[in-house]
């Protein structure tokens, strides 16, 4: 069975995170897909299997279009996807987790299930319940669902993330067994190393585009990254308006810690300085911002503004000590989209006790919303008639009204288009050049080297090292946070 | 747009419909009688629905109303017995308020959905109303029983009742309170997404018991009506209520998902609740059917509603 996609594409609220991008999987192969966060790996993975229905384009089976609406279409069709949040129900023993969505039951299912654990080499007890299992084995369930299904094509998004490396090298040889009985195999991964050892070829996407699709053999790691990465930095980022001599720290954190994802975090952010945060995914990146900002309560530690500590505990506290915060997530973390917009951006500054009269709000709201750029049918509409990248210069917008002293910023321009990619990064730049002290933490390593005067590398929830800007390279960085 | 235009004006169209049927299937409906008798008719529930209404905004039910309205009520009248009108009208409110400050606490801090925090406290409410009158109906004396009762008087405008103007009065704070000022742009954003207000500075905690203790007040007042009314109080005063004023606040097009909503909006879904009774008694109707046709409207709003926040995300 060779199941191909051609010229899908997907957008979401505007923003394009897949081109028409097209891709070849006959049976028997493992195929890699890799690139940056954001390039549209898991959105290609996700469309294969039914979850994301594409804008355009269609997915074939032999060369028939077929139609997936819905994962069961897939599984119909022989495809099954297994990712990094595992799609079990915890409530359910392991076997009928596997057989879930089959026909038949009862006492066949048991020798079904033994002999494909022998196939697989997993140990599982196929009565206990799904949900007290390990992530890492929670995974296996749903590879023995997919086999159980009869699935010609599997999709795995990440399958080695949560593992050890024992664990990690028998996945990818069970793997390499599959495709050898036939199986296509879709691999997403971070791990430029084990795509290299276990695909017959690499996609490598950016942007939401096909960058290279070729055999594996002749690939270096180096040279995957590069093309992930793109352009030179330099190119697209201005230089930040130096910090002065002698500016004082505004931002400090000592000891700053949280269970294990946040372990004993120490830093310091001057007026005028722009810090980045780089990191892989569970770094710590963005908790450290949340606790930063008190967002999260801290286990020990301490954070001061300006040598002063928040008075009130939370985001009351850092809030009026001028912190502000654009959060990872704007619709669920950064805005009130039901709201009108003029309301939004006046929401971090509301007088304690007072009227509020609409013509004021507005006014004050066009002023903000003119100075971050916002686009849009109008402030008085709700928040989610807004483009992502609009919506995201809202939750900036909503801090500048009372100007902060410091802005921390996780992701800021996610889901923004370069248009507003390039707004949202002059507007970090012009807060910096007044003064305020901005620490901003990127998925996109590249955005973090071209904003920042400074870079932190977290690995493990801990600050892993420090490059001043020019000194290093995103590979510099990616290596340090411990992509290799 | 159009489906929320349909939200917007809907519920106008709806009332004035109702109004001009009514006018013109019966003579006695435009009648100032029966006019000042429907107002007066929506005053508790409009109380009830007035505060109801910030709950909701704020994204949370207070199903604890009707139990307020009856401890409210039971403690005006004995408040009265041993200390005057004046001061057991003051108790009614105030204890109105306590209450829903206590009801508020207890959602903020267990952090148990509101919905089943109040459900379990409204029960506990009746359960003191009972434990404070021994069970028995409550009597303010018989020397004060004029001025109890004066609530219920109809008064210089038009022959409306002091009720009514009650109603109107404890609106337009409310009115005020949600649409013009800060707090009210608080509650808005707490029930809109309580996480984005939370990291926006916003004390999502004590705007939330402010609303209960809102409500609790709203109770209260709505308590000393109907204890007005009566000329006495009883435990299971105001039963169910609390359903009638979230009907009347849905049906006005305040969304349950929080976040949107008005006051205007609850007061029309108010009369409209009302005018469908005052319909049925005029017209002759089997009140049964009465019943069917609410549920099936607060269903339709509910569902409108659903559709609408469905299409924004």
């Amino acid at each position: 069975m060779d199941v191909a996609l051609e010229r899908v594409r997907k957008s979401y609220g505007g923003v394009t995170v897949l081109h028409e991008t097209s891709l070849d999987l006959p049976s028997g192969r493992v195929h890699g897909v890799v690139g940056e966060n954001g390039a549209g790996k898991s959105t290609l993975a996700r469309i294969l299997c039914g979850a994301v229905r594409p804008d355009s384009g269609r997915v074939t089976v032999d060369g028939e279009p077929v139609r997936i609406a819905a994962p069961r279409d897939a599984l119909r069709h022989g495809i099954a996807l297994v990712t990094q949040e595992s799609a079990i129900v915890p409530a359910l023993s392991v076997l009928d987790n596997v057989f879930l969505g089959t026909r038949g039951r009862g006492s066949g299912r048991r020798s079904r299930f033994a002999a494909l654990a022998a196939r697989t080499g997993f140990e599982l007890p196929p009565g206990a319940r799904a949900g007290e299992l390990p992530l890492a084995r929670r995974q296996q369930v749903e590879i023995l669902r997919a086999l159980a299904h009869g699935a010609r094509l599997i999709a795995l998004d990440e399958p080695t993330a949560l593992l050890p490396k024992a664990d990690a090298a028998a996945l990818l040889g069970l793997v390499r067994d599959l495709a050898a009985e036939g199986t296509a195999i879709v691999l997403v991964s971070h791990r430029l190393d084990e795509v290299l050892a276990t695909c017959d070829t690499v996609t490598v996407l950016r942007d939401g585009r096909r960058v290279s699709s070729g055999p594996a053999a002749g690939l270096t790691p180096d040279g995957l990254l590069r093309e992930m990465v793109g352009r030179p930095v330099e190119t697209l980022y201005p230089d930040p308006p130096p910090v002065p001599d002698g500016a004082p720290v505004v931002l400090a954190a000592r000891d700053v810690s949280r269970g294990r994802a946040v372990r004993g975090v120490s830093l310091d952010v001057r007026a005028g300085e722009i810090v980045g945060l780089a990191g892989l995914a569970g770094s710590g990146r963005t908790e450290t911002l949340r606790l930063l900002f008190g967002a999260d309560r801290m286990d020990g530690g301490e954070v001061t503004v300006a040598g002063r500590r928040p008075r009130a505990r939370g985001p009351a506290g850092t809030t009026a000590l001028g912190m502000a915060f654009v959060p990872e997530s704007r619709a669920e973390q950064g805005l009130v989209l039901v709201r009108p917009t003029a309301e939004n951006l006046g929401l971090a500054a509301l007088p304690a006790r007072r009227l509020v009269r609409r013509s004021t709000e507005l006014r004050s709201a066009a002023a903000t919303a003119a100075e971050v750029g916002i686009r849009g049918a109008g402030l008085d509409r709700p928040a989610w008639t807004l483009s992502g990248g609009n919506q995201q210069k809202a939750v900036f917008g909503k801090w500048l009204v009372r100007r902060p002293r410091v802005l921390l910023a996780d992701e800021p321009t996610r889901g923004a288009d370069v248009a507003a990619k390039a707004r949202i990064h002059r507007l970090i730049t012009g807060l910096a050049a007044e003064g305020v002290a901005v620490l901003a933490a990127s998925s996109e390593v590249e955005e973090v080297l071209g904003l920042a005067h400074r870079v932190l590398v977290m690995r493990d929830g801990r600050i892993a090292g420090e490059f001043p800007r020019g000194a290093a390279g995103p590979e510099d960085v990616l290596a340090l946070a411990g992509l290799r | 747009m159009r489906t929320a235009a349909v939200r917007d004006h809907g519920v106008v169209v709806a009332l004035a419909a109702l109004v001009v049927a009514l006018s013109l299937s019966t003579d006695t409906f435009l009648t100032t009688g029966n006019l000042v008798n429907l107002l007066d008719q929506t005053v508790v529930v409009g109380l009830l629905a007035c505060g109801m209404t910030l709950c909701v905004v704020c994204g949370a039910f207070d199903l604890a109303v009707g139990a307020v309205l009856a401890v409210s009520a039971v403690v005006a009248v004995l408040v009265t017995r041993s200390a005057g009108v004046p001061a057991g009208y003051a108790a009614g409110v105030a204890t109105g308020a306590l209450m829903g400050t206590v009801s508020g606490l207890v959602v903020v801090l267990t952090r148990v959905h509101s919905f089943i925090a109040t459900l379990a406290l409204s029960i506990v409410y009746r359960g003191l109303a009972v434990v404070i009158t021994g069970g028995a109906i409550v009597y303010p004396r018989a020397a004060q029983l004029d001025a109890f009762q004066m609530i219920g008087w109809p008064t210089a405008l038009g022959g409306v009742t002091a009720a009514t103007l009650v109603l109107a009065g404890a609106a337009a704070a409310c009115w005020v309170l949600l649409a013009g000022t800060a707090f009210g742009r608080r509650v808005h954003a707490v029930g809109g997404n309580a996480e984005a207000a939370r990291l926006s500075g916003v004390r999502t905690g004590p705007v939330r018991v402010a609303v209960f203790a809102t409500s609790g007040a709203c109770a209260g007042t709505a308590g000393l009506v109907m204890a007005a009314r009566g000329g006495s109080a009883q435990p299971n005063l105001g039963n169910l209520l609390e359903l009638s004023a979230i009907a009347a606040v849905v049906l006005g097009g305040t969304s349950i998902l929080g976040g949107e909503g008005a006051i205007w909006r609850s007061l029309i879904g108010v009369l409209i609740l009302g005018l469908i009774s005052n319909g049925f008694n005029l017209l002759g109707w089997n009140p049964t059917y009465k019943q069917v046709i609410e549920g099936v409207l607060i269903l339709c709003a509910v569902t409108l509603d659903q559709f609408l926040r469905h299409r924004k995300t």
